[in-house]
């Protein structure tokens, strides 16, 4: 089930495209070096120990599509509550929770409120979001901003700071342009560049937004289309982790000492890049449906400083 | 059943031809695997243009200078817009912006 990516630090600069939903593989980043390390080897002998050894730093949960009700997951709920037993099952928990978007389906009240009640019960009491589309398709967009939006006085990104770690949230979909990618526009770029300046080399950054900050399928939308200006400011950072959703399923790569990942959905999966008509649910066995779902967990460790990366699945 | 049939119907234009002239009174385009059925199409002023979803994951219809904005409509969801005024009003699908498509609107006369 889990796929091992065989990482050779001199070659790193040279890696492009990695693993494609490998479930259950442990990436340890490390000064930005990232080596994976299969999970079941991790619980069952003693070489997967950093998956113990660092602190926890955070749980990535990303669409959840409260709202969703057609085949391919007709109990998105039930995914979620799974999910979050899951977390709170874990035996050392982080103390944030960061959602990467799509936190409803339609953008409905009542699916804002379903969802709220849900992540409440998470044993997470600080919890970070970035919208997704669908969670921005009322007409006048205050849905998502009138529960999420404080942060960021209603700006859609800002930036904390967390066990030394910087973080910035960013937001990619409010930009509509036709056949375009996600956007995060001239204003937002120059704040993250305002953001950053003066920052340690050494600070370990994590970055999220919800649409990819790559481009992993154009045609379909999957990327933005400056993000190559944000990474810029990103690369003299000695670790970067940018984490994202919206694809539903784990694609990660590495470019330097900045990491990208993308994070299951608990609600339901979607197909490999370019398969079929359009980026819709894609409907599986049902058997099948809890090995495609699930969180990511991101560990911090102090000697070497640098960040861990674990992606659990519901089976 | 009936709603299932009046849709197979409406989605005849569509296999018809790209771009079509409907005249006043309301006309529908189809919303199926991440397109817009016809992409193009010509109304004359007043006619009222019906947006149907038959994919299972939601769409938007949000025109580019903001004239006519849905909700996201679910699987069998409809949006409705009544073009008063002629003009090129180019529109996509905010969760899916790949998804393009234009009605041009022609004075009454």
């Amino acid at each position: 089930m889990a796929r091992e990516v065989s990482f050779d630090p001199a070659r790193r600069g040279a890696l492009k495209c990695l693993a494609f939903g490998g479930a259950g593989t442990l990436f340890t980043l490390s000064a930005g070096v990232l080596t994976p390390i299969d999970l079941a080897l991790a619980r069952n002998d003693g070489t997967g120990k950093a998956a113990d050894t660092g602190i926890p730093l955070f749980l990535q949960i990303s669409d959840t599509h409260i709202g969703f009700n057609k085949d391919a997951n007709p109990d998105v709920i039930g995914t979620l509550a799974k999910t979050i037993a899951l977390v709170n099952a874990m035996p050392k928990k982080p103390g944030l929770l960061i959602h990467t978007g799509d936190i409803t389906h339609l953008s409905k009240p009542a699916e804002f409120d379903t969802a709220a009640l849900m992540l409440a019960q998470l044993n997470i009491t600080e919890v970070h979001t970035t919208p997704g589309e669908h969670d921005v398709t009322d007409a006048s967009v205050t849905e998502y901003f009138s529960r999420y939006g404080k942060p960021s006085q209603d700006r859609g990104y800002y930036s904390f700071d967390h066990s030394g770690v910087h973080f910035v949230s960013l937001i990619n979909v409010l930009s509509f342009k036709p056949n375009g990618l996600g956007n995060l526009g001239a204003e937002q770029l120059e704040w993250l560049e305002k953001d950053l300046r003066g920052r340690s080399a050494s600070t370990p950054i994590v970055v999220f937004a919800h649409m990819p900050l790559w481009t992993i399928y154009a045609p379909w939308g999957w990327g933005t289309g400056d993000a190559g200006q944000a990474m810029s400011y990103l690369q003299r950072f000695g670790s970067v982790t940018v984490l994202n959703g919206h694809i539903h399923q784990v694609v990660q790569k590495v470019e330097g000492n900045i990491t990208f990942h993308t994070a299951r959905s608990t609600a339901y999966p979607q197909p490999n890049p370019g398969e079929g008509p359009g980026p819709g649910p894609l409907k599986v066995a049902a058997d099948d449906l809890p090995r495609m779902l699930g969180v990511s967990n991101v560990t911090l460790k102090r000697h070497p400083a640098g960040l861990s990366l674990a992606d659990t699945t519901l089976a | 059943m009936i709603r299932m049939k009046i849709k197979a119907l409406l989605m005849i234009p569509a296999l018809l031809a790209s771009s079509l002239t409907a005249h006043a009174g309301e006309t529908v385009i189809s919303i199926h695997e991440f397109m817009f059925s016809p992409t193009a199409m010509t109304v004359s002023a007043g006619t009222t243009v019906r947006w149907e979803n038959l994919d299972g994951e939601p769409h938007t219809v949000r025109s580019l200078d903001a004239t006519f904005k849905s909700d996201a409509l679910d699987q069998n969801d409809s949006f409705a817009f009544k073009f008063d005024k002629p003009g090129t009003y180019r529109y996509v699908c905010s969760i899916h912006p790949q998804m393009v498509g234009t009605i041009v609107v022609k004075g009454a006369n």
